[in-house]
């Protein structure tokens, strides 16, 4: 009985095509952002933020980047991993070359580089499709991998191949480094997040959504009614490239605060494409929902063999983790394929007709 | 409105002319040295028994095939290769035998999509979206509705097209297509699996859109009650060949239409 | 101009300087080639009678090898490991038909791919879980399997062949001429082609769809095992394994995936010129090219020839 349309009238195109037409989603989406901007960081542990909140976002943006090129424009893509790499070596490189240009631009900036790789590996879909397609983007996974590694130049020729944040400020209160804080990093890359996700759903919601969309449904169809299809698809990978290569920097530079080789490696790739396939293809929201589980997942593996008193080795939960991560893929994709975000819109459907059961 | 390229055609002048097309797909001939051109204003039907190149023909004249010989002249400029995007940007649009709707969209986005060609605002107006890219959308919204209230498909905007029943999908279809405001608008076969009432109802807005909006229709059709009635000349084609071009009383005279047919008609 | 002879030129003066290391890598790539194939072909069969591309296949010579070992270091006599691991894998296919085949029977292909990501996962958690994440040593001399090599002078120098390699060899090229006969000769292959050419067709002259893929997946799984006794009696048994399997990926771009003889040609392509490029090219570039180097070899065939070498041209019909 609170969540429900009657009465709420459109008097225009315009009010019509809003993203959220619902009054009562407004409301909730503006609670949601209240609380993030100034719930969190007043009331949430420095535990929460750094272990929970931070990788969320994180995580939830790479989903967001896979999602534009596999969930809108059914582009299969292992290469995630490797173009999160790029953004964040590329940040490095930029900051350590340019020291005094704020980091928060560097980070944005950085994105592009993985871009113009994302447009390189992407060139081949003009001439392969499917399968094809998965396994030149696992191509580039491997190669850039191996560049992360090889290419001593990208971690400033430090012996061990790793990286180590150094520290940047922002107003003179440091945001990187180790002397950031996590209500400091969380609120930085809140904004980016909030940010780009806004960007996200602009897109998808207008014409070049639709262009992408027409392209995995039909794309001989989207031909004809005139859609160019090799510049949609290398339209998807430079986007969808972008939001992985910010993630990518922001994760070295305001989560783990450096890399290690490997970091950015094939698993890298498998987890976020299991956050987009269980939070559901072609859904922002779903992007956040899916990180959320996947990403939780170990953590709430640990505290429940903790609360049944069982002592259980973290390698085992690891092991565990990927059984139950496999089962779930194969779960969602035989009950739901649509995955979380279908069964949230189920839940909005049945609490409009609530407390009535139809 | 009239999309552009080519020269402006008179209304009864050739719009489009098919000169000794044939295309073969390996060792099987589809189309076999074919002519025949299409007059602006008109309704073309294309007919023959199962397998004589009809849907083939539909596919050259769109770009799809390409054919290994001959030539198509559309609104005075000639050539012999033409890729489909570069026929919907020149104003040719066509529905499917089988449905080719955008299943993970809705009606509405489905005949939106339609517009794409006409829709200019660039990347950077798309990432804000309010603005000028909201005011484009709502401008092609304006459009589409116009299609939606011609269909009368109102009630079914916004629900996913996968779930809709066939004939509503085939409407959908034929919504988006008009939403590219084609000069020709090809139809392959419009009414097959519907009923006598949904039947009518094609007819009528196939009929509406060739009267209201000009367009030129050529369609595929098996339901000779249909073809006589709507079509002002029809082609015959057999085996990839053809075997009749001009009226429908003509054509429905002619022995060797009979004869491929062995006289049935719906 | 100095990069461009160390490229175009420099490589070939060093085969040709030294005929027997030449030989050698040639021999190596061959061996990988072999083993390649072995994993494409346990593709190809899935494929071939389910459409289904079987990311798992990696995984499951590992699982396979693992088991074999595993049961052996439980005091199991190697035969009788032998045995039970191959029940072991008629359990898994049955149980993967059942379980992940038919409730997405419908599906399009795309999923059943992701699906078949879920089930790789599932079986590393569950391997690690069961068998511990550590190498393992196959059982080869239990199983009677050749060890050490033949030296042969060549050219100045001398070529080493593993014998085991050897064996590697002959038993690939009879597991091909069984399946061969398999699929040609006997009733169930006959199935499977018809099951491979139209699952519809298929059903309507009684073919049960669910023996099939239960078959098919065992006779994978088969394949799967002997790959990972090959593989694991060369290096060792792990679950890197699963990684380097991925390169059956480029072998099926250049084969095909519905070619058997597409596998063991695509395979020795992607083998011999993956050993040639590390060892001849790798220097200049800097070590371990070749967890790439498969893949943008498939990809540079894939630009001119996108159905692959053997694979069937694809008209699409609307």
């Amino acid at each position: 009985m609170f969540y429900r349309e009657a009465g709420q009238f459109k008097t225009t195109y315009q009010a019509d095509q809003a993203v959220f037409p619902i009054l009562q989603d407004r409301i909730g989406l503006a609670l949601i952002l209240i609380a993030a901007f100034v719930g969190m960081p007043l009331l949430a542990s420095d535990f929460f933020l750094s272990v929970v909140m931070i990788p969320l976002l994180i995580l939830a943006l790479a989903s967001i980047g896979l999602n534009i090129l596999t969930g809108y424009t059914g582009l299969l893509s292992l290469g995630t991993g490797g173009f999160m790499g790029v953004g964040a070596f590329a940040c490095y490189k930029l900051t350590t070359i340019f020291p005094g240009v704020n980091i928060i631009v560097w980070v944005l900036a950085s994105g592009f580089f993985s871009t113009a790789l994302g447009i390189l590996f992407g060139l081949p879909s003009l001439r392969i499709k499917g399968f094809y397609l998965t396994v030149a983007t696992l191509a580039a996974q491997f190669f850039l991998d191996w560049s992360f590694i090889r290419v001593q130049w990208l971690t400033n020729y430090n012996t061990s191949g790793a990286i180590e944040v150094p520290t940047r400020t922002l107003f003179s209160f440091p945001i990187t480094g180790p002397n950031a804080s996590p209500q400091v990093r969380y609120l930085v890359i809140l904004a980016v997040v909030t940010l780009l996700t806004w960007f996200a759903s602009n897109l998808v919601h207008g014409r070049i959504g639709r262009m992408w969309m027409a392209v995995r449904d039909m794309d001989l169809a989207a031909e004809l009614i005139g859609i160019p299809l090799y510049r949609t698809k290398l339209l998807a990978f430079a986007i969808s490239s972008y939001y992985c290569g910010v993630a990518g920097a922001l994760l070295v530079f305001f989560w783990y605060g450096g890399a290690e080789p490997g970091v950015f490696n094939i698993d890298q790739s498998f987890t976020i494409l299991f956050m987009v396939i269980i939070g559901g293809l072609g859904s922002l929201t779903g992007s956040f929902f899916g990180a959320a589980l996947i990403y939780g997942l170990p953590i709430m593996l640990k505290g429940a063999f903790h609360a049944l008193g069982w002592n259980i080795l973290p390698s085992t939960v690891e092991h565990i983790t990927f059984m139950t991560v496999g089962a779930l893929i194969i779960i969602v994709l035989i009950v739901e394929p649509l995955g979380l975000a279908r069964l949230w819109q189920i839940i909005k459907q049945k609490l409009r007709v609530w407390p009535f059961p139809y | 409105m009239k999309a552009p390229g080519g020269a402006d055609i008179a209304v009864g002048g050739v719009l489009l002319a098919v000169e000794n097309v044939s295309l073969a797909f390996g060792g099987v001939k589809a189309v076999s040295d074919v002519s025949f051109d299409i007059r602006k204003g008109e309704i073309r039907a294309i007919i023959g028994p199962n397998g004589a190149g009809k849907t083939s023909m539909l596919n050259i004249i769109n770009g799809f095939y390409q054919p290994q010989h001959g030539r198509i002249t559309f609104k005075g400029e000639t050539r012999s290769k033409m890729r489909p995007h570069d026929a919907a940007k020149r104003g040719i649009a066509r529905t499917f035998q089988n449905v080719a709707l955008f299943r993970g969209m809705t009606s509405l986005d489905n005949i939106m999509a339609g517009r794409t060609l006409r829709m200019t605002k660039n990347l950077f107006w798309q990432l804000l979206r309010f603005g000028p890219a909201m005011a484009e959308e709502v401008e092609h919204r304006h459009r589409v509705e116009e299609i939606i209230d011609f269909l009368k498909i109102q009630e079914i905007r916004r629900t996913p097209v996968g779930r809709l029943p066939y004939g509503l999908q085939k409407r959908v279809e034929l919504g988006r297509a008009l939403a590219m405001e084609p000069e020709l608008l090809l139809l392959d076969e419009p009414m097959a699996g519907m009923n006598l009432e949904e039947k009518e109802d094609m007819s009528r807005f196939i009929l509406d859109v060739n009267d209201h909006f000009g367009t030129t229709v050529v369609l595929i059709e098996h339901d000779m009650g249909v073809v006589m009635d709507l079509s002002d000349r029809v082609v015959v084609l057999d085996h990839g060949v053809k075997i009749a071009d001009g009226t429908p009383d003509e054509v429905k005279g002619n022995q060797a239409v009979i004869d491929a047919y062995l006289g049935v008609a719906h | 101009m100095d990069l461009a002879y160390k490229i175009l030129i420099d490589p070939f003066i060093q085969m040709g300087s030294a005929p027997d290391l030449l030989v050698q890598t040639l021999w190596e790539g061959l061996v990988a080639g072999v083993l390649y194939s072995l994993i494409a072909l346990g593709f190809v069969l899935i494929f071939k009678a389910s459409g289904v591309f079987n990311f798992a296949q990696g995984i499951m010579v590992v699982f396979a090898g693992l088991t074999l070992v595993g049961l052996h270091e439980l005091g199991v006599p190697a035969f009788v490991a032998l045995g039970l691991t191959i029940v072991v894998m008629f359990g898994l296919a049955f149980l993967v038909e059942r379980l992940m085949l038919r409730p997405l029977v419908n599906q399009p292909d795309i999923i059943l791919f992701m699906a078949t990501f879920g089930l790789t996962y599932f079986l590393i958690g569950f391997g690690e879980l069961v068998f511990g994440g550590n190498p393992k040593k196959m059982i080869a001399s239990e199983l009677y399997l050749p060890s050490g090599a033949y030296d042969i002078n060549f050219a100045g120098g001398f070529v080493s062949l593993q014998k085991i390699d050897i064996a590697a060899a002959v038993i690939v090229s009879l597991m091909v001429i069984a399946l061969a006969f398999f699929f040609q000769k006997t009733r169930i292959g006959r199935a499977l082609r018809a099951v491979a050419d139209s699952h519809k067709a298929a059903l309507s002259v009684g073919i049960s769809l669910e023996q099939i893929w239960v078959v098919v997946w065992f006779a994978a799984g088969i394949v799967a095992l002997v790959t990972g006794i090959m593989w694991g009696a060369r290096s060792e048994v792990s679950f890197s394994l699963q990684i380097i399997a991925l390169k059956a990926l480029p072998v099926l771009i250049l084969g095909g995936f519905t070619s058997i003889p597409g596998a063991i040609v695509g395979g020795l392509i992607i083998g011999i010129g993956e050993k040639l490029g590390e060892f001849y090219w790798g220097p200049l570039l800097g070590s371990g090219i070749e967890s790439w180097l498969a893949y943008v070899i498939a990809l540079i065939f894939l630009l001119f020839r996108p159905q692959g070498l053997f694979g069937e041209k694809i008209i699409e019909r609307i």
